[in-house]
C-alpha cells in the first residue's frame, strides 16, 4: 500500500510538473531584465512597462476584450433559453437536438474555422471583429448549454409545479424560482466562455478581417518576428488573469 | 347541494393504452378530511394531479364550488399542493416560502405578514422562520410546505402522500397533527396515500381505488366493517376468507355450504338483501373478532371452525397467530395480550376459531 502510495504521488507529481513548469518558467523570465529570453540577468519590471507602452498590443487586447464580452453576451442570451427548452423536451426530438448542439463541442477547431469562413464568405459578409464575435459565439454555445443544463437537471422539476400551483405566471415562476437557482451555473458558464474566447487563436485566425487583430493574433505575429521578452510578460498577464476567472466560473459552480 | 366543495364528474384520463383513471365519480364535501388510497398506479396521483390541472383529463369535469375547472391554469385554481417532495423553494427562507402564494396574489404586504405569522404559528415554525430550508429536519419541511398551501386559504388543500418521507414515529406524531390542523383550519382536504392504516386514521370518508376505479366510498367504519368487494376487503385491513354457496336464506340469515373448509357445523351468517340461496359467496372476517380456544371445541354457541396453529408471534399488544383450517385455507388470528404475556396456544396445537354471525361479512362471487 505504500509503495503504492509513493508511486501515484511520483507519477502525478510528474504530471503536474509537466504542464506548469514551463509556465512557472514562462512567469519568472518575464522579469528578466535581458534581452535575450534564456539567461537570467536579475531581476526587472522593464518588460511589463515596454508591454504597458506599446501602442498596437493594447489596441489588440481592446479588441479581444470587446470580442469577449460581445460574443459572451451572445451565448448567454441564445444559450440559457436553448438549455431550458432542451431539459423540457421529450422523446427522440430531444436526442437529435442534443446532438445537434453538442457537436460543435467534439469538432476539430481548425474545421470550425474553416466552416465558418466559408459560410461568411457565402452570405458575403465581410471579415471583421463582428465575425469573431460571431464565430467566437458558435463554439462557445455548447459550452453554455452544458453547464445550464447540468445545473437543469439537478433541480426538483416539481419546484416550478409548486410555484405554478401557487398563482406564479410562467413568467413569474422564471423569475422568482428557476432563476436564482440556474443563476450561479449561468455566471460560471459565461466565465468559461469569457475566457475561452479571450485565448482563442484558430477560429479567430480564419474569421478575422483586416485590423480585426486580436491578443493572441498579435502575440502571434510578434513570435514571428524574433522573441522579446515582452511577450513573456504578456503571456503572464494572460494566463494569471485566465486562472483568475477559472477560478471565479469554479467558485460559481459549487455555490 | 350547498356543502359541496368537489364534484368529479365521470372522469377519464388516458395514459398512452391504459385507462389510469377510468369514469371516477366522487363528491367530496366542504370541509371533510377525504383520502383517495389504493396501490401504486391505482389513478390516484392521476386523480389529484387533475385536481391540481396539472393533468387534463380526456373526459368528464371536475367542479370545485360549482365552478367548472375545465380549461382553468394551475395558478388560477382554489387548490393548492402539498407535494410529496415538499418541493420547498430552497433559496428562500422558510417565511419567503409561506409568503410566496400571497405575494403572487398581491396581497397587501402587512397583511402578507400577519397571515404568514399566524399560519407559522399554527404549524409550530415561528421560531424557524428565517431558516431555509435546507437546514429543517423532514418533519419541519414537512410542516412548511402544509403552511405554504393554508396561507392561501384555498377552497380545498391536496396532499400527495403526506407523511410517506417520513419515518414511523414522526408519522404518527404528525398524523395526529395533521388532523388537529385541518379541524382548527376547516379547510377541505383531499389525501393521496397508500398507507391504509394512516387512510383509516386521518380521513372522514375515503374512496378506494384499484386500476384506476373507484371501488368503494365511505367511512373508515364503513369500509372495514362492511368491505362490498373482496379487493377492498383485503386491502383495508387483513381478510380471512372461506369460499362457499348460500343456502336456506331467511329474513336476513343464512346458511354458508364451504367448499374448502369442512365445519362441525352449518355458518351462520346475516345476508345482505338482494342475495339469495344458491348464490356463489366470500365470508370474510377480521382477524381480532375471532375468538381461539384450545382443543376441538365439541359444542360452541356461535360459529366454529377448527384448525392446527401454524405459526404464533407476539408483538406485544397482542398476539398474531395463523391457524390453518383447511387443505389450503389459513386464518390470521388477533389475540388481546390480557393474560400477562402468557402464549394463548402453542404451535402445531389443535385449537377452535369461534366468531359471531354478525361479524361474517358475505361478498358474492360474480
Amino acid at each position: 500500500m505504500r509503495g503504492q502510495g509513493i508511486w501515484l504521488r511520483g507519477i502525478s507529481g510528474l504530471g503536474m510538473a509537466f504542464l506548469y513548469l514551463p509556465i512557472i518558467v514562462l512567469v519568472v523570465f518575464s522579469f528578466n531584465a535581458s534581452r535575450l529570453s534564456a539567461t537570467w540577468q536579475g531581476f526587472s519590471w522593464h518588460w511589463y512597462g515596454v508591454l504597458w507602452h506599446d501602442e498596437a498590443l493594447l489596441a489588440a487586447a481592446v479588441n479581444s476584450l470587446w470580442v469577449a464580452v460581445l460574443s459572451t453576451s451572445l451565448v448567454v442570451l441564445l444559450g440559457v433559453p436553448a438549455a431550458m427548452g432542451l431539459e423540457r423536451l421529450r422523446g427522440r426530438g430531444r436526442q437529435a437536438l442534443d446532438t445537434i448542439f453538442l457537436l460543435p463541442l467534439v469538432l476539430p477547431e481548425v474545421m470550425m474555422g474553416v466552416a465558418l469562413l466559408l459560410f461568411f464568405v457565402m452570405i458575403q459578409w465581410p471579415l471583421s471583429l463582428a465575425t469573431v464575435v460571431v464565430g467566437h459565439a458558435a463554439f462557445n454555445l455548447p459550452v453554455v448549454i452544458v453547464m445550464v443544463r447540468a445545473r437543469l437537471q439537478k433541480l426538483d422539476p416539481r419546484l416550478e409545479e409548486a410555484a405554478h400551483d401557487l398563482g406564479a405566471s410562467a413568467w413569474q415562476t422564471f423569475y422568482r424560482v428557476t432563476w436564482p437557482l440556474v443563476r450561479p451555473a449561468v455566471l460560471g458558464a459565461a466565465l468559461l466562455a469569457f475566457t475561452i474566447s479571450l485565448d482563442d487563436f484558430i477560429v479567430t485566425f480564419f474569421v478575422a478581417g483586416p485590423g480585426a487583430t486580436t491578443l493572441p493574433l498579435k502575440v502571434y505575429s510578434m513570435i514571428k518576428s524574433g522573441l522579446s521578452p515582452e511577450i513573456n510578460a504578456l503571456s503572464s498577464v494572460l494566463v494569471l488573469s485566465s486562472m483568475g476567472l477559472v477560478g471565479l466560473s469554479l467558485a460559481f459552480q459549487r455555490r | 347541494m350547498a356543502d359541496l366543495s368537489i364534484d368529479i364528474r365521470a372522469l377519464v384520463k388516458r395514459h398512452g393504452a391504459t385507462l389510469a383513471v377510468d369514469h371516477v365519480s366522487l363528491q367530496i364535501r366542504r370541509g371533510e378530511f377525504f383520502s383517495l388510497l389504493g396501490p401504486s398506479g391505482a389513478g390516484k396521483t392521476s386523480l389529484l394531479r387533475m385536481l391540481a390541472g396539472f393533468e387534463t383529463p380526456d373526459a368528464g369535469d371536475i367542479l370545485i364550488d360549482g365552478q367548472s375547472m375545465a380549461g382553468v391554469p394551475p395558478n388560477r385554481r382554489p387548490v393548492n399542493l402539498v407535494f410529496q417532495s415538499y418541493a420547498l423553494f430552497p433559496h428562500m427562507p422558510v417565511a419567503e416560502n409561506v409568503a410566496f402564494g400571497l405575494e403572487m396574489k398581491r396581497v397587501p404586504r402587512n397583511e402578507i405578514a400577519e397571515r404568514v405569522g399566524s399560519t407559522l404559528e399554527l404549524v409550530r415554525l415561528s421560531d424557524k422562520r428565517d431558516r431555509l430550508p435546507g437546514q429543517l429536519s423532514g418533519g419541519e419541511q414537512q410542516r412548511v410546505a402544509l403552511a405554504r398551501a393554508l396561507v392561501n386559504r384555498p377552497a380545498v388543500v391536496l396532499l400527495d402522500e403526506p407523511l410517506a418521507a417520513l419515518d414511523q414515529q414522526l408519522r404518527q406524531q404528525m398524523q395526529t397533527e395533521l388532523k388537529t390542523i385541518q379541524a382548527q383550519v376547516g379547510l377541505t382536504f383531499v389525501c393521496v396515500t397508500h398507507h391504509q392504516e394512516e387512510a383509516l386514521a386521518l380521513s372522514d370518508r375515503l374512496a378506494v381505488m384499484q386500476q384506476g376505479r373507484v371501488m368503494q366510498v365511505g367511512r373508515p367504519e364503513d369500509l372495514y366493517e362492511r368491505p362490498e368487494n373482496l379487493f377492498v376487503a383485503r386491502f383495508v385491513g387483513v381478510s380471512n376468507e372461506v369460499v362457499g354457496t348460500l343456502a336456506d336464506v331467511q329474513a336476513g340469515e343464512g346458511n354458508l355450504l364451504p367448499s374448502d373448509v369442512s365445519p362441525s357445523r352449518g355458518i351462520r351468517l346475516s345476508v345482505p338483501a338482494g342475495l339469495q340461496s344458491g348464490q356463489q359467496v366470500v365470508m370474510t372476517v377480521r382477524p381480532e373478532r375471532i375468538r381461539i380456544t384450545p382443543g376441538h371445541v365439541a359444542d360452541a354457541g356461535s360459529n366454529c371452525l377448527h384448525g392446527v396453529v401454524e405459526t404464533m408471534r407476539y408483538i406485544g399488544s397482542e398476539w398474531q397467530g395463523v391457524v390453518r383450517i383447511g387443505q389450503s385455507v389459513r386464518w390470521t388470528i388477533h389475540a388481546s395480550n390480557t393474560a400477562s404475556g402468557s402464549r394463548p396456544v402453542g404451535v402445531g396445537q389443535p385449537v377452535s376459531l369461534e366468531w359471531n354471525v354478525g361479524d361474517g361479512v358475505v361478498i358474492p362471487l360474480t
